[in-house]
């Protein structure tokens, strides 16, 4: 799995870190950094669910 | 057990997209029937009064993903119907009626019908230059208007669409005049505090804010709405007006169906479930939200999707007999306006804290709490602060280690 943001969408809503803090932060720049591009397995349903609730559906996922 | 081979979602936006998701992802293999009274396939809300408002988007662009390829989600679409009526079987299932005189038959119903804009009193309503705004077509018929280039935009009613349909048409170089009943601006949502400080954003960027407006009739030129008139006597001359004074949700096609309760929503237990095999979701769903020990209806982009997602679990789980956790969300929610960002997590409380910054500089958290217990924070251009909120409420953090966390 990997995980891709489009940065023209992101808004820093920062919901994806408050789901997967191990993959997503947002900085106090408040820009959103992506920790790791290729999450381990389990971490995959969290990433999941972060590309699922993103209210900019900002983040996509290109499955191995 | 009941048998649960025809799942009905009634309301194909957010929530029902997500339950009729849920169902299918949980392994529901039989007749999945998604009904929708717009014309259009699922599409997001929240740009109608932000980015799609100020200028050229194609309306394409804001089909929800669930629905990117209607065809892979496995329903049946019945899009351009009105749920009008529904009839209950004992002990379970039933059918939905439709606007065409059609019926559709379920063992199972998720209720996702959403909300619909207040009507004012009085407000001469179908004139052209009044304007609401909920849906695509409404956010087409108004950006048209503001394409247009009035002389004047008023918005009645200083809520979340108020202010943005405002920040929008101001960004637009439109003057703008926002009229609120209430002394301070969104008065049901934040505290006084907080919303003046909402008035001060908009007044900072040159709208005409007015508190305590008392809107007594509109003067109208060439069957179009020209001005809006106060209580003091004055007009305000405008070419759009803006009614945005709150919603109701969409329960009239479940009047006096026995077995449901209907109040200021479809009224749920706290695992969603309205009456055996029919679930409540979205906008329209009241339920005993058990982490704040009281009833909700929440028009949220948030719980919409959580709740939607929650509700075709909880179906699923009605017809095998299993038991489910709870609903017990803690509410988030986002809106833009100019340069802001505008969260809140939780719920205002009856005290408030600074964690950093103040309401002056538009940059802040505030904490709201209750007896040293977090409940809610309001956090402008702080969202990572906004996101630790939403899991201090959810944890019942004590006010102390709020402050140190989100200071």
């Amino acid at each position: 799995m990997r995980v891709v943001v489009d940065f023209d969408l992101c808004e820093s809503n920062a919901v994806c870190m408050g789901i997967a803090p191990e993959v997503f932060e947002v900085r106090d720049d408040d820009l959103l950094y992506v920790l790791n591009e290729t999450p381990g397995p389990e971490l995959h349903e969290r990433v999941r669910q972060a590309v699922e609730r993103c209210p900019k559906q900002a983040i996509r996922l290109e499955e191995d | 057990m009941p048998a649960l081979n025809r799942a009905v979602v009634v309301g194909a936006s957010l929530a029902g997209l997500h339950a009729a998701q849920a169902l299918r992802r949980q392994g529901f293999d039989g007749e999945l029937t998604l009904v929708g009274d717009e014309p259009h396939y699922p599409y997001d809300r929240p740009p109608l009064s932000k980015d799609f408002l100020a200028g050229p988007v194609d309306a394409d662009k804001l089909r929800l993903r669930p629905a990117a390829d209607p065809d892979a989600l496995g329903v049946r679409w019945l899009l351009g119907r009105r749920a009008v009526g529904l009839s209950l079987s004992e002990p379970s299932g039933g059918e939905v009626l439709l606007d065409d005189g059609g019926a559709v038959g379920f063992d199972g119903l998720v209720v996702a019908t959403g909300a619909r804009p207040r009507a004012l009193p009085g407000a001469p309503d179908g004139a052209a230059g009044l304007h609401v705004l909920r849906s695509l077509d409404d956010a087409l018929r108004l950006r048209e208007a503001l394409d247009a280039g009035p002389s004047r935009v008023v918005v009645i009613g200083f809520g979340f669409i108020g202010a943005e349909v405002a920040a929008t048409a101001r960004a637009r170089g439109l003057e703008v005049t926002v009229l609120e009943a209430a002394q301070a601006p969104l008065a049901r949502v934040l505290d006084a505090q907080a919303g003046m400080a909402v008035a001060d954003l908009h007044r900072g960027h040159g709208v005409d804010v007015r508190l305590g407006a008392d809107v007594t009739g509109f003067t109208m030129h060439g069957g179009a709405v020209s001005g809006v008139e106060l209580g003091d006597g004055t007009t305000i001359d405008a070419e759009v007006v803006v009614v945005g004074i709150g919603v109701t949700p969409n329960t009239g096609w479940l009047d006096g169906v026995a077995g449901l309760t209907l109040d200021d929503g479809l009224v749920a237990d706290d695992t969603c479930l309205a009456a055996p095999g029919i679930v409540a979701a979205g906008d329209v769903a009241r339920w005993p939200n058990p982490r704040f020990g009281r009833f909700m209806r929440v028009e949220q982009w948030d719980n919409a999707v959580e709740m939607g997602g929650y509700a075709g679990r909880r179906l699923l789980a009605w017809s095998r007999g299993e038991s489910v956790e709870p609903f017990a969300p803690v509410p988030w929610f986002w809106s833009d306006q100019y340069d802001r960002k505008i969260q809140l997590a939780g719920v205002p409380g009856p005290e408030v804290a600074m964690a950093q910054g103040t309401l002056a500089e538009q940059r802040f958290v505030r904490v709201y709490h209750r007896d040293g217990v977090v409940v809610g924070a309001l956090c402008w251009n702080r969202p990572r602060q906004a996101i630790q909120a939403r899991d201090l409420v959810g944890r019942e953090a004590p006010l102390g280690e709020a402050l140190q966390v989100l200071g």
